[in-house]
């Protein structure tokens, strides 16, 4: 009996190593040539002159970094990309972790609730952002309307929202907090849920008030479930091209560029490849370090 | 006594206020989309009248249009098979994988899993400008094979990423008395361990067609003529002529396109959240 229970054992805790190898080499093979080969190729082609085109090639050193750093346009794209990403997390916090209190609770209607909460994030964005437009629009614009019947503005003196350097910035700000405050949400109230329930009631019992128990007991638990949302939105927005590039396509006047959008403005709309790789490179230092705290995260939960 | 009443109430009254606040804001985009797609374009091009109600009387028009004059047809159905071949090779490349590092790698099976975890955080906007050689190179301009030999570098990784929590969840004893039974390792993982894991597996396979109609900055890249667009694409460019948009057909479309995606996308939203939290809820 003992030794059958020992052989049982001895299967469970052997590793098939070559068994093992076989089965995951063909993801990480897959992986290594279409994540890893196309981001060393991207390196590679920044210190290039690569067009659309043009198969000649020649190494050509900083230059592509030198022309963009004196771009005013990519001044704009760095500058516009940290506004959007920082100011949309900052209100994307605030406004999740009041959701995610209102949700706690069950209520009637729970269901419906959330689901028109979560739409933002799971339907696509491309077509999200292309209702903004119309409720942006220069002429038909429903808030322009409202504004209009409550006589903040006279009828053809309203701004318009996407044409307009600084309501530009401000709009595609608006859709991207819009777009994220779901996600984080949702994982705001996986944290809620897996707080255990005496703690909370504790503090009520010992005479804290709801404000002084979210506050001081419940929301520092939840940091490192904060941390999670926030960096993913980080990189979520930070990355992203599609909200730019259907509201204003970057402009008026390459006013609300980000580096993604104007990596596919000079890359492949305009041909310069080169280019275009050396702007979406300056993505690269942020990811690192998102993903660095990321890992830290994931670790420190493991150790506890 | 009385105190502890209406504190009650107000309690109750700012949590409906705070609710139907932040409803109404997110949702919003979403009910226009409605209300347009259903309004005369008289109705919806004069500015006098109030955009919230219905001015003249409701039409099918717009979605007739979209359904009869536009691609938009042809674009859900390149959506559809892009999506159901991308969803095959995911299955096929991540179960595996994921299985191999949950169970069969040890220690360093865990680090090769975050290490993939990891790819995930990579953009399509930063792989773009480089694949479009690659694209080009293979000679699959404009067209749908080459979302379907690129879109997989963002689902496997996810989809390795949530399976593997998903085979740590399964009782090794199981494996074993299968075993011990006479299967081979490979056999237990194919007869025991994905019949018992179809919940996980359906996880992935939404998950997947979700992300493949989300997607975005790949199918602007690399396809270029109307009968070869997703939906995600062809509603932006193709239903827009010069400066006119149609704008009927456009909410119209939207909507159509979203709803049955958020529809799935919300069925499956906790598990996809807890691929997310990476442990950082227990």
């Amino acid at each position: 009996m003992a030794l059958a229970s020992n052989k049982i054992k001895s299967i469970g805790a052997a590793q098939s190593p070559l068994l093992g190898a076989a089965m995951f080499s063909p993801a990480v093979l897959y992986i290594l040539l279409l994540v890893g080969g196309p981001f060393f190729l991207a390196i590679f082609y920044a210190f290039s002159d690569a067009r659309i085109g043009n198969a000649e090639m020649h190494f050509v050193g900083l230059e592509n970094f030198r022309s963009i750093l004196q771009s005013p346009s990519f001044r704009v794209a760095i500058r516009n990309s940290f506004i959007f990403t920082i100011c949309s997390q900052i209100v994307v916090t605030v406004g999740a972790n009041i959701l995610a209190i209102s949700l706690e609770k069950t209520f009637r209607g729970r269901g419906l609730i959330r689901f028109l909460i979560l739409l933002p994030w799971v339907a696509p964005i491309a077509l999200g952002a292309i209702g903004w437009k119309w409720i942006l629009d220069s002429i038909y614009s429903v808030i322009t309307w409202a504004l209009v019947a409550v006589h903040i503005y006279k009828p053809f003196s309203a701004p318009m929202w996407l044409g307009e350097p600084r309501l530009a910035i401000a709009s595609v700000l608006l859709v991207h907090s819009w777009r994220l405050m779901p996600f984080s949400t949702v994982i705001l109230l996986a944290g809620r849920t897996a707080i255990p329930k005496d703690i909370p009631e504790a503090a009520a019992v010992d005479g804290a008030g709801f404000w002084r128990t979210q506050l001081q007991i419940v929301i520092p638990m939840m940091r490192p479930i904060i941390s999670v949302a926030v960096l993913f939105g980080l990189i979520f927005t930070f990355t992203d091209m599609t909200v730019v590039y259907i509201l204003t396509a970057g402009g008026p006047f390459d006013s609300t560029q980000t580096l993604p959008s104007l990596a596919f403005a000079l890359g492949i709309q305009g041909s310069d490849l080169a280019a275009g790789a050396a702007i979406s490179l300056f993505l690269v230092p942020l990811l690192v370090i998102i993903a660095y705290f990321m890992l830290r995260v994931a670790h420190r939960a493991e150790v506890n | 006594m009385a105190k502890g009443i209406s504190r009650r109430f107000w309690g109750k009254l700012v949590h409906v206020l705070v609710l139907t606040t932040f409803t109404i804001l997110l949702a919003f985009p979403f009910y226009w989309m409605l209300i347009t797609s259903f309004k005369q374009n008289l109705d919806l091009y004069t500015m006098e009248n109030n955009p919230f109600l219905f001015n003249t009387k409701p039409t099918l028009d717009h979605v007739k249009f979209l359904f009869t004059e536009t691609r938009f047809v042809r674009w859900l159905g390149n959506t559809a098979f892009v999506g159901v071949v991308v969803v095959a090779i995911t299955l096929v490349l991540a179960v595996p994988a994921a299985y191999s590092l949950a169970r069969l790698s040890g220690r360093w099976g865990e680090r090769l899993g975050i290490g993939i975890f990891l790819t995930y955080l990579v953009p399509p906007t930063l792989l773009f400008i480089p694949l479009s050689r690659v694209v080009a190179y293979l000679g699959l301009q404009d067209s749908l094979w080459a979302l379907i030999l690129v879109y997989p570098t963002f689902t496997v990784p996810f989809s390795i990423w949530l399976l593997m929590g998903f085979f740590k969840s399964i009782p090794k004893e199981l494996e074993d008395a299968a075993m011990v039974d006479g299967l081979t390792r490979f056999g237990a993982f194919v007869k025991l361990v994905i019949p018992i894991s179809v919940s996980g597996i359906l996880t992935v396979v939404i998950f997947t067609f979700t992300l493949v109609t989300q997607e975005f900055v790949y199918a602007l890249t690399f396809i270029s003529s109307e009968s070869n667009q997703m939906i995600g694409t062809g509603i932006p460019i193709f239903l827009v002529r010069g400066d006119v948009y149609y704008w009927g057909a456009l909410m119209a479309a939207c909507l159509i396109a979203s709803l049955p995606i958020a529809f799935m996308y919300n069925l499956f939203l906790d598990r996809f959240i807890a691929g997310f939290t990476v442990g950082a809820v227990k």
